[in-house]
């Protein structure tokens, strides 16, 4: 006969208030993006209805054109930074390079410090050269914010790649360029691809930066969920939270496929 | 040596683009808090603290509160992942707790603003069970809702990389203890906590730098003063063009910042000799 456990009573207790603590948040944002009419004390939304997506996906919403400007940025910023990080990580994995650790760390700073006041002398300083308002500023500003996920990810990612290969591809007659493409990045791709996401989701969440570069002539989404949620508008506010929640969550669920533990154990080495 | 500078050659792109676009515009605000009307003086900051010295504090208080509180649940579930004995528990917890660790600040913000409010799902659901009349519900849309957020978003992070270390630990140490009969809390602060106390302090470290930094969360929860600095610096700059006082506050939030992470450095080190 089984015996029954019973600290199965705290922990069903503790677990299921720690659910609650998670969930709860995010459900009750769900539920505001399909009440059409919730008030005080209801628990509950008296009406449900898509009206509100609707006209957030209307062809006159602003959401539409604030997502495509969001994704725009977002592909903007994983290119610039691959192609800058990309040749930094080889350099950083197999080259010997003076005061390595010294560099590595350089491209933490940006994330190492309160960046308020940085964003408010960039966008000082991009004014004067008619950067600021420009998706080109906004990009800018946003890949050196991700440069240290693009960089550090890249170097583990070469690092985590056996140098032999190369070195046989090399003894067959491959140039180093050659060798490079066709042995030593494909072998690096899926860390590459995790930086890439990292970036990408960076530069989609990002409102501190955007907010001084960027605004008012550049709206990505996390501007417009600030502008509908000042507004007092719950429920746009709340369809635009979503929007930036799936990628997110998405990515938190499949991060470990790409991010394999013999790359994630050389990040930062 | 030739090879030599082609590995610069490589890292240096990346390297301008931090220097240009990060390090110059910190030094532009070092200098500019010093700033007053094309003249060097000290103008900025004694207006910084008339206006502002309440706003210090709350900042202080709220990221430090934050910041133990974080310590707090990520030893609590990494420890749990670690030394817990009951397979099923631990899975569930491990599946449960990283939920919020990719989700932005602003969706946090605005989350929290429509769960927490006076009229928000939480009272709600407590006048549902009867535990509270509405009459009674207080909306916690101030200095705990910060904290509230605060947490929510940052104890994951910190315990991935603390139950990451707790992991990585030599199991033989804490099986003896436990053979010898210490307790799982007792095993927990004096054989584990030790071991992962670097790791533990880089990444609260991590996230007080990051809360310190964050706009969206005072702006959506708590606008209204005592406010936290970053909000400040945003309005000097948005409803007054002043970037002297606005520079002046980020300085004053950096070295609040470093003074943070040298009292923790200068503990650590204290305890370890």
């Amino acid at each position: 006969m089984a015996r029954v456990d019973l600290w199965w009573l705290p922990r069903a207790l503790i677990l299921g208030l720690l659910a609650f603590i998670i969930f709860g948040p995010l459900t009750n944002l769900v539920l505001w993006t399909v009440a059409e009419k919730w008030y005080f004390p209801h628990m509950l939304p008296l009406e449900y209805g898509f009206s509100f997506w609707q006209r957030v996906f209307a062809p006159r919403g602003n959401a539409m054109g604030s997502l495509l400007t969001s994704i725009t940025i977002a592909i903007l910023t994983v290119i610039a930074s691959l192609a800058l990080a990309i040749p930094a990580g080889y350099a950083l994995s197999r080259l010997k390079l003076p005061f390595r650790g010294l560099i590595l760390l350089a491209f933490l700073i940006p994330q190492a410090f309160p960046n308020l006041p940085v964003y408010v002398n960039i966008a000082r300083f991009f004014y004067q050269i008619g950067l600021n308002g420009t998706i080109a500023g906004v990009v800018m500003v946003h890949v050196t914010h991700g440069l240290v996920y693009a960089v550090w990810i890249a170097t583990a990612a070469f690092s985590a790649v056996d140098t032999d290969l190369e070195e046989a591809a090399r003894s067959i007659g491959a140039g180093p360029f050659r060798a490079f493409r066709d042995v030593t990045l494909p072998l690096a791709a899926p860390g590459l691809m995790a930086s890439a996401i990292f970036v990408f989701l960076e530069s989609l969440d990002e409102f501190t930066g955007t907010y001084f570069v960027g605004a008012p002539d550049v709206t990505t989404l996390p501007l417009l969920l600030y502008t509908a949620g000042s507004g007092g508008n719950y429920q746009i506010a709340s369809i635009t939270a979503l929007l930036l929640l799936v990628p997110s969550i998405g990515f938190m669920l499949v991060v470990e496929r790409f991010l394999r533990a013999d790359v994630l154990s050389k990040v930062g080495h | 040596m030739q090879k030599r500078l082609i590995a610069i050659a490589l890292v240096l792109p990346a390297l301008i683009m931090i220097v240009l676009f990060f390090i110059v515009p910190l030094f532009a605000s070092v200098v500019g808090a010093f700033d007053v009307g094309g003249v060097l003086g000290l103008g900025n900051f004694t207006k910084s603290f008339e206006l502002y010295s309440g706003d210090m504090i709350f900042t202080v208080v709220i990221v430090t509160v934050s910041t133990a509180l974080i310590g707090l649940l990520s030893i609590a579930i990494g420890g749990y992942l670690t030394l817990g004995e009951n397979p099923r528990a631990v899975a569930i917890l491990r599946w449960l707790y990283r939920w919020p660790m990719f989700i932005p600040f602003i969706v946090v913000g605005q989350v929290m603003r429509t769960f927490l409010a006076k009229n928000g799902l939480m009272n709600n659901i407590l006048v549902s069970l009867g535990l509270l009349t509405p009459l009674q519900t207080i909306g916690f849309l101030d200095w705990r809702g910060i904290v509230i957020a605060f947490v929510w978003k940052q104890t994951p992070f910190v315990t991935l990389l603390v139950a990451g270390a707790m992991a990585s630990l030599d199991r033989s140490t804490i099986e003896a203890a436990r053979n010898l009969g210490a307790s799982r809390l007792r095993i927990l602060i004096e054989i584990v906590l030790p071991q992962i106390a670097t790791t533990l302090m880089v990444g609260l470290i991590l996230s007080f730098v990051t809360m310190m930094s964050v706009l969206s969360v005072p702006l959506m929860i708590n606008a209204q003063s005592p406010t936290m600095l970053t909000a400040d610096i945003a309005f000097r700059i948005n409803a007054h063009g002043d970037y002297g006082v606005a520079n002046a506050l980020g300085l004053i939030s950096l070295i609040l910042t470093a003074g943070a992470a040298l009292i923790y450095l200068r503990h650590s080190v204290k305890e370890r000799s």
